[in-house]
């Protein structure tokens, strides 16, 4: 446990060193994501900021990216991803999944 | 109320196949339904504080605060399997000879009963918070927003209980003299499975690298989505897109706390023949 608090404390370090991270911006109203697709460049880290202008909370979920995060009403929530290899990722709002708005995709190239 | 139904079936069903395998690992302990019991109203009572404050705890640590809470919770989680495990390797044997002789329950398992409150409570707390966050948010919208997501919530409720207890009456069945081991392996498994969602979580917060990310997809096999995925999910921690450093962590924890029961195990007395 002292080491994992250790490493966690090291890599935080690390993370505000180098976080040299791009920034792209995800918006969240009326349980819709704009954009729907979104583009992303391959091969950098990204810090995806989730906006959710709702005042109910959202989840940002995609399998394939291994991704899960809760975002309360009136807030952002930060993603960092990558580097990510080209392809398509398929992205959901959780809590209305099954609706096509709360549906999109991240697009690498 | 659809959407509730599969939400609050989801969620809640992850954490009442851990409560059943519990229930089932610590047969004959004494007094363990109090335990049970309070794990769970603690769990609940947690859950709703948990979602109240989730904004504070999303916002510290650059935003990371969510990662590293569940993180917390799984790594503690994983201690307190291991642990139980470790206890029943070398106390298995007594607890089985016992509730074959119908003797009354053992009175020595007093860590033990910390342990079950602990885990069912942390359980039901972290599937309980989402749950909680996701039932304000649809009570929230539409007018018949409360009624049909009490109805669909209630629905997805008894749908994950009703798994959970043929789980557990499939337990039962085993005979006493394998059933520890049994359970002992779902132990094993429940433990190694909430280590890689930790791991999950700490490459989430880019903490860890993926190390191959997904390392492989067989969603077109079985999607994690489905019911037999969740279940699998729950029961030995499938997944369909996992990151290499989850499959790593879970193979590392899985070895480290079976080579600890065997050792415990051949260093127990043997038991006294009746």
């Amino acid at each position: 446990m002292k080491k994992l608090i250790a490493i966690s404390v090291l890599s935080l370090a690390a993370l505000q060193a180098f976080a040299a991270a791009d920034e792209f911006t995800l918006t969240i109203k009326d349980h819709a994501f704009a954009p729907k697709e979104l583009k992303l460049p391959a091969g950098k880290k990204i810090k995806l900021l989730v906006v959710n202008q709702d005042v109910t909370p959202a989840e940002f979920e995609s399998k394939p990216l291994g991704r899960e995060k809760v975002i309360p009403g009136k807030s952002t929530g930060i993603v960092s991803l990558g580097p990510l290899k080209a392809g398509r990722y398929e992205f959901v709002e959780e809590y209305h999944e099954t609706e096509a708005a709360a549906q999109g995709t991240i697009v690498v190239e | 109320m659809f959407s509730a139904a599969i939400i609050v079936f989801r969620e809640s069903l992850e954490a009442f196949l851990i409560i059943s395998i519990m229930v089932a690992a610590t047969r004959g302990i004494s007094h363990r339904g109090k335990w049970i019991a309070g794990g769970v109203l603690i769990g609940l009572l947690g859950s709703a504080l948990v979602a109240s404050g989730m904004e504070r705890i999303s916002s510290v640590a650059d935003g990371m605060g969510q990662e590293l809470f569940n993180v917390g919770i799984l790594v503690i989680a994983v201690a307190m399997l291991a642990w139980h495990n470790i206890w029943m390797a070398s106390h298995g044997r007594e607890l089985a000879m016992q509730i074959k002789s119908t003797a009354r329950a053992v009175n020595e398992g007093g860590k033990e009963r910390s342990v079950i409150l602990v885990v069912i409570a942390l359980a039901v707390l972290r599937e309980g918070s989402e749950t909680v966050l996701f039932l304000y948010g649809v009570a929230n919208s539409g007018d018949n927003g409360l009624r049909d997501t009490f109805l669909g919530g209630s629905l997805g409720l008894a749908c994950g209980g009703a798994i959970a207890g043929l789980l557990y009456l499939g337990l039962l069945r085993i005979p006493v003299s394998r059933f520890f081991a049994a359970t002992g392996v779902l132990v094993l498994l429940l433990a190694s499975s909430m280590a890689s969602q930790a791991a999950r979580l700490l490459v989430q917060a880019d903490l860890l690298p993926s190390l191959g990310a997904p390392l492989w997809d067989s969603s077109g096999m079985l999607d994690q989505k489905t019911v037999v995925g969740t279940i699998l999910h729950g029961l030995v921690g499938y997944e369909s897109q996992p990151a290499g450093m989850q499959v790593l962590t879970y193979v590392l924890v899985l070895l480290t706390i079976a080579t600890a029961m065997r050792w415990v195990s051949s260093r127990a007395k043997p038991p006294v023949p009746r």
